[in-house]
């Protein structure tokens, strides 16, 4: 557990090799080799993506070509219409349940997570140890375990089918609260919280005062992935969610079924749903690399 | 919220108002900032609490007691079975063939993954131009989602005009039936995996090796020590915690490998058997399969349970390999 935030990665990224003196500088230089390897590396984790976004501009007619289309055509236009004119793949509605879910559960996330955080770090209460066990044991249980219940529990509530069936089992997650939890402990001076204590501040004021905005960074970073795995979650959205009431991902799943392949409707249908997250990443990148040398991510 | 409750403890004592009339009032508000104090705590942490036990431990035991029945929601059937679901889980050779499929899939993806991880994270380590270039551009694949990836994945290792096989044929290879060939799937969805995973493990990687003393392999150089030697000498043993960590968690997402499967199944009626001849089926899909296919509900959550007690066992197995192996050296 240590090495889920303790420890390394504290060192800011980029920062490394301060400068190592006289003879040993070449040590820590990048050779050719190093060079070519990461070009290398950086061309396989780019290329599929970019193959993506250019065969969603092409047309149909040149999909078996040999060699394969490698260059961007002038379809894309009429390939995302229809998409989004596709009877089959509800694709609007898919992207506005996606966004939906993932923003109340992003938010919810964040919140709950950095409150109880808080309280872990900061506040004195019976039974705290124990409790904060049970956090961590929690967040060794795929979540995928419990699904067959929790359908029954659908079916029971009558949430079949409904948005809210892949938001409340997900309003708050025990690595949430463990992440906040670690890094409250170091961001929040406890003279700050007796100060606004004596300053007359409820607990829930202090947390909202003073220790919310001390969070913002690790809360920004939970908040991205939090986004980030809703909008990919795959599984339980399409064992309680029908096709035509879908998120994104079950919207371009309903295309990868059609009888009719139809391959750059899929292109068109994968790049747009995939293009909010690559907006997030190119505004957010740093913060996404340093989020996860510090260990804030789970695979 | 309001914020005109004086809490008592370390407080000032109460202005004016409180002097004129210290009685009833002093101790009410006592009592709340006292109350607050107390209470804050839990009512804070109690939303992941209610959470967690309705739609996570609850499930978790009730998946144990279903998977006690013979239990079909269509048609309404509880019957209780007692360990009949375990009995037929031993000797079932579609479990067991997905076992096998779930393991030889993780088993592929896993070890070249991390292998590579550890390289790019040595490489990535130096000093150079750009480095947040380089780094952004390894974890680009992490925020693509995976059923995209698992589409256009699936497309590239398309038998007969797809981009892998025309590639391999300039090599002269000649065309690979990666769908239909159990070997050759297994590698084209560890491909998949690794595609997604390996730049994110590189950098956890590189976290732990920017916490290395460098001093260590300065020592090291002047012994005469070579790069590759130093790699393995020093940089390994020192990232034993993180790749312990990166086994387990690879551990447990390979074993409940699903979503690539499932979308690399494109020519088959039913997804969740993993072709055909089931050849690429894992334990989720086929416990999904007879859950919400077949409606054998008491069966599947028989699987999950398998399932979660392997992804322990293997945790364990794990933890214990790469503690010995680091430890010997």
């Amino acid at each position: 557990m240590t090495t889920l935030l303790a420890g390394p990665g504290r060192r800011p990224a980029g920062k490394h090799a301060a400068a190592p003196a006289g003879r040993f500088r070449g040590l820590w230089n990048a050779s050719p080799l190093t060079y070519l390897t990461l070009l290398v590396a950086l061309f396989l984790s780019i290329f599929p993506i970019y193959w993506m976004i250019a065969m969603a501009t092409r047309t149909n007619d040149v999909v078996a070509d040999v060699p394969p289309p490698l260059l961007p055509g002038g379809n894309g236009g009429g390939n995302i219409e229809r998409l989004f004119n596709n009877p089959d793949a509800f694709f609007a509605k898919g992207l506005l349940n996606s966004v939906i879910a993932s923003g109340v559960v992003t938010v919810t996330t964040v919140f709950f997570a950095s409150l109880a955080g808080f309280a872990f770090a900061k506040l004195r209460f019976r039974g705290k140890n124990g409790l904060l066990l049970v956090i961590i044991a929690t967040m060794m249980i795929p979540v995928q375990m419990g699904i067959i219940p929790l359908y029954m529990i659908m079916v029971e509530l009558g949430w079949q089918n409904q948005l809210q069936a892949v938001i409340v089992p997900f309003l708050v997650t025990g690595f949430g609260v463990f992440m906040m939890r670690q890094y409250a402990e170091q961001a929040v001076p406890d003279e700050l919280i007796e100060a606004a204590r004596v300053d007359g501040c409820t607990t829930f004021g202090i947390y909202w005062r003073v220790v919310l905005p001390a969070l913002r960074p690790a809360a920004g970073v939970l908040g991205l992935f939090t986004f980030m795995q809703t909008w990919n979650e795959f599984m339980w959205p399409l064992a309680v969610l029908n096709p035509d009431n879908p998120t994104v991902q079950l919207s371009i799943n309903n295309l990868a079924n059609a009888h009719f392949q139809d391959y750059t409707l899929m292109f068109a249908g994968t790049s747009v749903a995939v293009l909010p997250l690559l907006i997030v990443f190119i505004i957010f990148g740093r913060q996404i690399i340093g989020g996860i040398m510090e260990g804030a991510v789970k695979a | 919220m309001t914020t005109d409750l004086r809490p008592s403890r370390n407080g000032p004592p109460p202005p004016s108002p409180a002097k004129a009339d210290p009685g009833p009032r002093r101790t009410w508000r006592a009592r709340l900032a006292r109350l607050d104090v107390k209470g804050a705590p839990y009512a804070f942490i109690s939303p992941f609490y209610i959470v967690f036990l309705i739609f996570g431990a609850f499930p978790l035991l009730f998946t144990l007691w279903v998977s006690l029945h013979d239990w079909e929601l269509a048609s309404g059937t509880r019957d209780f079975v007692g360990l009949d679901n375990y009995d037929y889980l031993l000797t079932d050779a579609d479990f067991w063939h997905a076992t096998v499929n779930t393991i030889g899939i993780f088993m592929i993806a896993t070890v070249p993954q991390l292998l590579l991880a550890l390289m790019i994270a040595n490489a990535l380590n130096r000093r150079m131009r750009v480095p947040t270039l380089f780094r952004i551009g390894m974890v680009a694949p992490l925020v693509t989602s995976t059923a995209a990836v698992a589409i256009v994945f699936t497309q590239m290792f398309d038998q007969d005009w797809g981009m892998i096989n025309w590639f391999l044929g300039l090599f002269g290879v000649d065309a690979i039936a990666w769908s239909s060939s159990r070997g050759w799937s297994w590698v084209a969805i560890a491909v998949m995996v690794d595609w997604r995973w390996t730049g994110y493990n590189a950098l956890i990687y590189l976290a732990a090796m920017q916490a290395i003393p460098k001093d260590l392999y300065e020592a090291a150089a002047i012994d005469g020590a070579s790069r590759i030697r130093q790699f393995w000498q020093i940089t390994v043993p020192m990232l034993r915690p993180t790749i312990i960590f990166t086994v387990i968690i690879s551990t447990i997402g390979g074993l409940q490998l699903f979503t690539e499967p499932v979308l690399f199944s494109i020519h088959t009626p039913n997804k969740m058997e993993g072709g055909p001849l089931h050849q690429f089926q894992t334990i989720t899909m086929y416990m999904y399969d007879n859950a919400f296919y077949s409606d054998r509900y008491g069966y599947g959550a028989t699987v999950a349970w398998a399932l979660f007690v392997m992804i322990i066992v293997f945790s364990l197995i794990n933890f214990l390999a790469v503690r010995r192996t680091g430890g010997t050296k």
